[in-house]
């Protein structure tokens, strides 16, 4: 709602150039009643000289029309400063108009699924399908098409889960979101340990056969004493903290040395956003019933 | 002569007169938009840029973001399910200069800020490919080799300043500490993740 003055200077000036052209075009009819004219504009090229006739009929009365057509405008749209129109159109309850219609035919599309339990919807093809175009359209950017992951990116169809597999953990990854929180270690452990630690980790995840025995021992020693309470004694991970097992061969920064010492010496923060106010919940179900197809194929 | 003809063989004249008559429409529809509270007074929670991500904004016009990325969001169904909340004038008002863009060869960023990870943005910049194999995007690995010194940027606070953003003393004299030594990849993810965030997404 704007100010009085400023409502009052958009009508004044709104109506004031409808009255001119009005007047405009009045005073100019009449002035030009006389169907063809021999007068001329006094203008002369080469010879040929340009006729004073009246506007033609079928171009003024296309000028009449958009008068016309501006009153009635004027009366139904809300153009006249605080004037909100007969009709009482607005850009937003047009948006909620067309939000309601779309709500109310595709909806219920979505909703038939949401009781379902995600275990029991993965047996059907249509819910697993919609399901499917929901991850390609706002999920593969990361995790990719397929659902293969990437450096960085967990693998979604190996059947191995950083924060649970089940359904409902699933499910509460996509609509709350992950937040990764390996600290960076270099600092606190230095470069020897650093290197001796990683070098434990591959050994222990039988990466290396021919590591140095004192550069594992060492790095046990750093292990137990940094990694353990989150990676777990048998470094098997924890996934109510996300902490990813060392020991499965899955690597989502990658399994070399270089890769794993820049893991323990930079820390890495992966995130996974929040996505319930963006897709809404009956999405997300379907979303994660798609996902949780894949893992059962993986098991298979 | 004719009161026409004098209009007409005047330059000067019809110069005015034309100015006159084009006038009413920027009269009607610009000029009280300046004075309403809408457009003038930011939306609850809405923050100047930081110094990162201020310096994030000037690559993201540097390298031309905007020819291709728009940053308004339409208050159209199609637009607000899959971008989120339509844009209000509110948000805009610490942008100068704004960018909000005409032409989406991408899709709009007026709300991509924590809709994907850091770690997505920088490999997603690096080389688009790497996580969208049917990008068009260009790939800008220069972002990540470029070291930004953060000598101009309290200048450019300052500047901003006058214009109205409430940037303070404090704001200003820790910019160039808070930039240097990061990347231009820091900066323009730390610009990106900030769009659009004062107001909370919705369906």
């Amino acid at each position: 709602m704007m100010s009085s003055f400023w409502s009052g200077w958009i009508v004044v000036l709104t109506l004031g150039c409808l009255a001119f052209v009005i007047y405009f075009l009045v005073t100019q009819w009449i002035a030009q009643r006389a169907e063809t004219t021999t007068n001329t504009t006094g203008h002369e090229y080469d010879g040929i000289q340009e006729l004073d006739n009246p506007m033609p009929k079928w171009w003024l009365a296309m000028f009449v029309a958009t008068i016309i057509f501006t009153v009635f405008y004027l009366f139904l749209y809300p153009g006249l400063g605080n004037w909100k129109g007969f009709l009482g159109w607005t850009q937003l309850n047009e948006l909620e108009r067309h939000q309601e219609k779309h709500a109310q035919r595709y909806a219920p599309l979505f909703e038939q699924y949401a009781n379902t339990p995600i275990d029991e919807l993965i047996a059907n093809p249509k819910a697993v399908k919609m399901g499917e175009r929901i991850f390609i359209n706002n999920c593969a950017l990361c995790h990719g098409s397929d659902a293969g992951g990437a450096f960085g990116f967990p693998n979604l169809r190996d059947g191995d889960w950083l924060y649970g597999g089940t359904a409902d953990a699933i499910n509460h990854t996509i609509m709350e979101g992950r937040s990764g929180q390996m600290p960076a270690w270099g600092a606190v452990i230095g470069d020897e340990g650093v290197r001796n630690v990683a070098t434990f980790i591959r050994a222990n995840a039988g990466l290396s056969q021919d590591a140095d025995p004192q550069s594992v021992a060492a790095g046990k020693k750093v292990y137990d004493t940094t990694c353990m309470a989150c990676h777990g004694v048998n470094a098997e991970g924890n996934e109510a903290l996300g902490a990813p097992n060392l020991v499965d061969g899955t690597w989502l920064y990658g399994s070399s040395q270089a890769q794993i010492e820049y893991t323990v010496r930079q820390g890495r923060n992966g995130v996974m956003p929040a996505w319930k106010d963006i897709l809404g919940k009956e999405k997300v179900h379907l979303a994660a019933t798609y996902i949780y197809s894949l893992d059962k194929k993986a098991s298979k | 002569m004719t009161n026409h003809e004098i209009v007409e063989k005047n330059l000067g004249y019809m110069i005015g007169l034309v100015i006159v008559a084009i006038s009413f429409g920027a009269l009607v529809e610009i000029v009280p938009v300046f004075f309403q509270d809408e457009t003038t007074k930011p939306v609850d929670g809405l923050k100047p840029y930081t110094a990162m991500q201020l310096e994030g904004r000037d690559i993201y016009i540097r390298e031309g973001c905007v020819g291709c990325h728009s940053q308004m969001i339409r208050p159209l169904r199609a637009e607000v399910e899959r971008y989120g909340h339509y844009s209000v004038a509110g948000e805009s008002v610490y942008n100068y200069t704004f960018l909000w863009g005409s032409k989406r060869t991408g899709p709009d960023l007026a709300r991509v800020g924590g809709r994907y990870s850091n770690e997505w943005h920088r490999a997603h910049l690096n080389d688009p490919r790497d996580v969208v194999p049917e990008s068009i995007m260009p790939a800008y690995p220069w972002l990540n080799q470029n070291t930004l010194d953060g000598k101009d940027v309290p200048t450019k606070m300052k500047t901003l300043r006058t214009l109205g953003v409430p940037y303070t003393e404090e704001d200003i004299a820790g910019a160039t500490e808070a930039v240097k030594g990061h990347t231009e990849m820091d900066a323009v993810v730390a610009y990106l993740q900030s769009l659009g965030t004062a107001i909370k997404t919705q369906r």
